[in-house]
């Protein structure tokens, strides 16, 4: 397909370009395949701004009389205007961007076609896989086992090639477990506890259906994670009551008699459309200048988002818990184990393991519980929260984990190697990105469309040495320590870097963060004279 | 007197732990010994002892700084003692009682009185360029005459002759007559303060009326003065009905009469109580928590002050208009949004001493009853009401709004809190300067900006910026209901678990420290390479000498005022191990929702 079949109009003059923080300037409007190119003419300055496609939302055109103003919303939340001379440049205009800003095929994506000067398709990419998380942690080697049940992704579409198993199972049991969980996702290990030896195992929900079927390599499997040891937890990210109800779909949980050396124990967290209307309901109030406090107020409890923040914090937070402070193992899943168990298990590392609290390690994490992992980005983030298409399968949930992270980081501003910058690059690379990272929703589907050959790697992207010394936190302090979040509602804030980000008083804010920088390299310099 | 309880427990409101301890009650203090736990008599605001438990008597008590403890003593008798003693020690006799009196910090008399004349008024009117050729000092109160509840001395426009200035105050509640109280120089504007007029439905008085005229004409740049009532227009309605009311913009020629609604003292009380009963008691869901903040009305209130004082710093900066500034008494709403006002137009109001001078100017000469709004006596509990407290998070909203922009941190707003109601200097008791005057505060107390002073370092905002300050001098906010939050180190002040673990503020202050401690080595250093191409032996030794002198590292307390407060920021210190291992799993009794760090 050629991209100019939709370009019909590809350059305006005399455009003005209302922006917020900026005031409106006129210039010339270009439209290519992937961006809306907008350069000031004016005299004495000389502003461009250079938008993706794919980061637009939604588009509201207006025409009145020879004219037409198109508004955009982005999905890292901007609202841009643009006033076009010509009603016929406009509508071809807006036509443009609908069509461009939301192709389906990804390899016409324009990761596909990015090509930074510093940037070799030949670099590494990624960061970690469970191959190199099993190298490294030597102590798994005895009761562990790297398997490759998975390496043309027959058993779990989903899941990388290599995983993690209890060495003790073979892998035509794992085939067998596989059979027994929803989408194949059968347990596997995304976190080793060096302190006591204790583990985190995530997979999906059981399919025991209506009649409770059973399934012994399942059960064996589970065992074979507790080992010597006398129990360990099952956190189903549903109420138990959802669970009762998933028996009637073919779904299910581990049942007390066939799991006796496993307590189960519920947690309902939000997933799926619910999820979505919240952050659409939560931008709408951020949106509307007309609220009043008590108006505002009330939106911002009717949207249930911090209410979302609050139970993914205590959720991870009882995992922990369970594996730091009681000694034992936790296998986390939901019904799909794309989503809430992710989320949970990211968040829990977060507390207790110091390595994933570097930049790297950070996103090394992300890498593993998120991308190899299968979670679905390409349908989660299709679209955010200005959009008005039917919904389909968006979610923002690693929005909600960017939130979290966020929460973290304002209760331990010293433990975390990152800075907010990082979660808002993420918040917005996540939706609309030139890096190839956040495509397709497996590891399978990316290696199809040659995503690893052909589009460059945003984690690597971010290690240069330049783009790191940015994203990283001037007051890192590294603690071996597990950092224990406060859920108290009263600790807990609106993220208003992300969600207020487009107003005066968050580049107030910005300014003092930059200020800390600086002092604190002007500081280091002096230390070190 | 002092009275010792032993094998009292001390629980935590917002989890299932406690501590053992000792109680004790001296003539100031209660103090429970494990915790370190110091407390003001004059803090507690209540003390409640609930029934009798299986394991022992629970004794609640509220302080004025949000502090709420909850004890539980074994016997019920011992209880009862320290309910009935603390009953008695709440209900001081008279001024004469309260700890001002007896505070002594080991200063002589000479030092005293220099504490007492660090903030000095009559320089601070003529920072702002006053007097000057349209506005004087006048005599007319000197003797507290006119308006008892004045200071002595005020400024006035020159053309407003002393039978004007009586005439008016006649005409006003409490003879509180309109006189200057900032005076923004660039545009010769004016922000004047006084009561309401006692227009009832007709009533009218030339002097006043010709008081507001020599208002007006004082000014320039305006052929107009605004007149702010602060109050909701249905309450200065009703006021009508009383003698009182507001002016008649028919009969005062050249004035733009605007009502800006800011509830009363009545509904602020009711409105924090509400705000604390929702936070107060347990644990919360965030629903609970957004909707009990939503119903209590408290962020509507703070943004409603917030609103008119940018509504009065647009008319005097931008449109070069004078304002008169009243609601009833002229001395709850009209202080707080003239001392914000002046806050939003001039710089030197955030720095730490420019704010001493504000809340000294527009609070305590001006006469903010602070006995009566702060309880200091155990008066009328229908005059309690947390007026200045609410002035203090406005000025904090702004702070999170403009990092860079204020000298102070908020601990320093916290330590002033923390001493309106401590009673421990003379600078806020009683309600006007005439009875601090006859109670001699200045021979027989101490004043606390003198302290306060002493004790800067703990205060400042490491991210001030003098140049920002230069750049934008006028401080524009936004008041959309988003940009407004919880304050949550005021309410929860004392609740460690709900605090981040690590402080950004207090880190970046050690940094900036040790940075001066090695500059200062640095410079040293360079002496020594100095004296050394002079001398040249015994270098060594002397370069070791500076650089030891970097080991000795400060400690930076968020607040250092007084001991009971320095427990409760998050150090990281003194955490750790300090949940002991539990026998039942975490997961069942969760105490999940308590901010720590632990091995």
């Amino acid at each position: 397909m050629e991209f100019s079949e939709h370009i019909k109009t590809a350059n305006v003059e005399d455009v003005v370009l209302r922006q917020p923080l900026h005031p409106p300037s006129r210039g010339t409007l270009c439209i290519t395949g992937h961006h809306l190119l907008f350069s000031d003419r004016e005299e004495g300055s000389s502003r461009q701004v250079l938008l993706l496609l794919r980061n637009i939302d939604a588009i509201e055109k207006r025409t009145s009389g020879s004219s037409g103003t198109i508004t955009i919303k982005c999905k890292d939340l901007q609202v841009l205007q643009l006033d076009i001379p010509g009603m016929e440049q406009c509508l071809n205009i807006a036509h443009s961007i609908e069509t461009l800003s939301c192709l389906d095929s990804v390899s016409e994506m324009y990761p596909f076609f990015y090509r930074p000067a510093d940037l070799s398709l030949q670099d590494q990419w990624g960061l970690s896989s469970p191959e190199s998380y099993y190298s490294q942690m030597k102590e798994l080697h005895g009761r562990w086992r790297l398997s490759s049940v998975n390496r043309d992704y027959s058993v779990c579409p989903s899941y990388p090639p290599a995983v993690i198993v209890p060495n003790s199972i073979d892998d035509d049991t794992l085939r067998k477990v596989a059979k027994f969980r929803q989408g194949g996702r059968f347990p596997v290990l995304c976190y080793y506890h060096r302190k006591n030896g204790m583990v985190i195992m995530r997979s999906s929900q059981p399919l025991t259906g209506a009649n409770r079927k059973r399934c012994k390599e399942d059960e064996l499997l589970l065992q074979a994670v507790i080992d010597g040891s006398d129990k360990g937890y099952i956190i189903d990210t549903r109420s138990s009551q959802q669970a009762q109800q998933a028996r009637m779909t073919g779904g299910g949980f581990e049942s007390k008699s066939c799991y006796s050396h496993w307590k189960r124990l519920h947690r309902q967290m939000e997933r799926g459309k619910a999820l979505q209307e919240s952050l659409i309901k939560l931008v709408e109030a951020c949106g509307d200048e007309s609220n009043n406090m008590d108006r505002w107020l009330s939106k911002l409890e009717n949207s249930k988002w911090l209410s979302y923040v609050q139970t993914a914090l205590s959720t991870a937070g009882l995992l922990a818990e369970c594996v730091e402070r009681d000694g034992h193992s936790v296998l986390v899943h939901g019904s799909e184990g794309t989503d809430s168990s992710l989320l949970i298990s990211t968040l829990a590392q977060l507390i207790m393991d110091p390595c994933c609290r570097t930049l790297d390690g950070f996103l090394a994490l992300l890498e593993r519980e998120w991308l190899q992992a299968g979670h679905p980005f390409q349908q989660r983030c299709a679209h955010s929260a200005y959009s008005h298409t039917r919904l389909q399968q968006e979610s923002p949930v690693f929005l909600l984990l960017l939130d979290c992270v966020w929460q973290l980081w304002r209760q331990f501003p010293l433990a975390l190697g990152f800075s907010e910058a990082l979660l808002l690059r993420l918040a917005t690379e996540v939706y609309a990105s030139d890096y190839g990272t956040f495509l397709c929703n497996s590891d399978q589907e990316r290696c199809a469309v040659g995503v690893k050959d052909k589009t460059h790697c945003l984690f690597q992207a971010l290690l240069r040495p330049r783009e790191k010394d940015y994203y990283s936190n001037p007051l890192y302090e590294p603690t071996e320590l597990a950092i224990w979040p406060s859920v108290h509602p009263q600790s807990l804030q609106l993220w208003r870097g992300f969600f207020l980000r487009w107003t005066q008083q968050i580049r107030h804010l910005e300014e003092a963060q930059e200020e800390i920088r600086n002092m604190v390299i002007e500081w280091g310099k002096l230390a070190l004279s | 007197m002092c009275l010792q309880v032993e094998q009292v427990r001390l629980l935590d409101r917002f989890s299932s732990k406690s501590t053992n301890g000792t109680l004790y009650l001296t003539a100031t203090h209660l103090i429970f010994l494990q915790k370190e736990t110091f407390i003001l008599h004059h803090h507690i605001a209540s003390v409640e002892k609930l029934s009798l438990t299986t394991t022992g008597c629970p004794l609640v008590i509220q302080c004025r700084n949000f502090r709420m403890v909850q004890f539980v003593v074994q016997r019920e008798r011992d209880c009862h003692d320290i309910y009935s003693s603390l009953l008695r020690l709440l209900r001081p006799g008279g001024y004469e009682d309260l700890y001002a009196f007896s505070y002594n910090p080991k200063q002589n008399d000479q030092q005293r009185e220099e504490g007492w004349q660090l903030i000095d008024l009559g320089a601070e009117f003529e920072r702002m360029g006053v007097p000057c050729d349209q506005w004087q000092l006048t005599d007319v109160n000197r003797d507290y005459k006119v308006c008892e509840t004045y200071p002595r001395d005020l400024y006035v426009p020159i053309t407003a002759s002393k039978p004007i200035i009586v005439g008016s105050s006649k005409f006003r509640s409490k003879g509180r007559f309109p006189v200057l109280t900032y005076f923004y120089q660039e545009k010769k504007a004016a922000v004047c303060r006084c009561s309401q007029p006692l227009s009832g439905f007709s009533a009218r008085c030339l002097e006043d009326e010709s008081l507001l005229q020599a208002i007006s004409k004082a000014n320039h740049n305006s052929r107009f003065v605004y007149v702010m009532d602060t109050r909701p227009k249905l309450n200065a309605l009703a006021n009508r009905a009383a003698g009182k009311g507001y002016e008649n913009e028919d009969n005062y020629s050249n004035i733009r009469f605007q009502f800006v609604g800011i509830e009363n003292i009545h509904v602020m009380r009711a409105s924090l109580q509400k705000l604390l009963e929702v936070i107060g008691s347990r644990p919360l869901s965030m629903s609970d928590y957004l909707v009990g903040l939503e119903s209590s009305g408290w962020l509507r209130h703070i943004k409603a002050v917030v609103d008119a004082a940018i509504f009065l710093t647009k008319a005097v900066t931008v449109e070069g208009v004078s304002v008169l500034v009243h609601c009833s008494d002229g001395w709850d709403r009209t202080a707080q949004v003239c001392s914000l006002g002046s806050l939003l137009m001039d710089p030197y109001y955030r720095t730490i001493k420019g704010f001493m001078v504000l809340i000294e100017k527009d609070w305590i000469s001006f006469g903010h009853k602070f006995a009566d709004r702060c309880d200091q006596l155990d008066g009328d509990p229908k005059e309690v009401s947390p007026i200045f407290t609410q002035f203090l998070e406005c000025v904090w909203q702004l702070t999170e709004q403009f990092p860079q922009a204020f000298e102070f941190s908020e601990w320093f707003l916290l330590q002033i809190h923390e001493h309106v109601h401590s009673c421990q200097y003379g600078n806020f008791l009683g309600n006007n300067q005439r009875q601090r005057e006859e109670l001699q505060l200045r021979e027989r107390t101490h004043s606390l900006w003198a302290f306060l002073m002493s004790e800067k370092q703990n205060y400042l905002n490491p991210f001030y910026s003098p140049a920002y300050s230069e750049a934008h001098p006028v401080l524009e906010p936004s008041t959309l209901p988003y940009h407004f939050k919880f304050w949550r180190n005021m309410y929860h002040q004392f609740d460690r678990s709900m605090h981040p673990r690590q402080s950004i503020l207090k880190t970046i202050l050690t940094l900036r420290e040790n940075s001066r401690k090695a500059e200062s080595t640095l410079q040293a250093l360079e002496t020594v390479k100095v004296q050394r191409h002079e001398e040249d032996d015994e270098q060594e030794e002397v370069g070791e000498e500076a650089m030891e002198s970097t080991d000795t590292e400060r400690t930076v307390e968020g607040s250092s005022g007084t001991d009971s407060r320095k427990q409760s920021y998050g150090e990281l210190e003194g955490t750790y191990n300090s949940d002991v291992a539990k026998e039942e799993p975490a997961v069942v009794s969760l105490e999940f929702g308590v901010a720590r760090m632990t091995c």
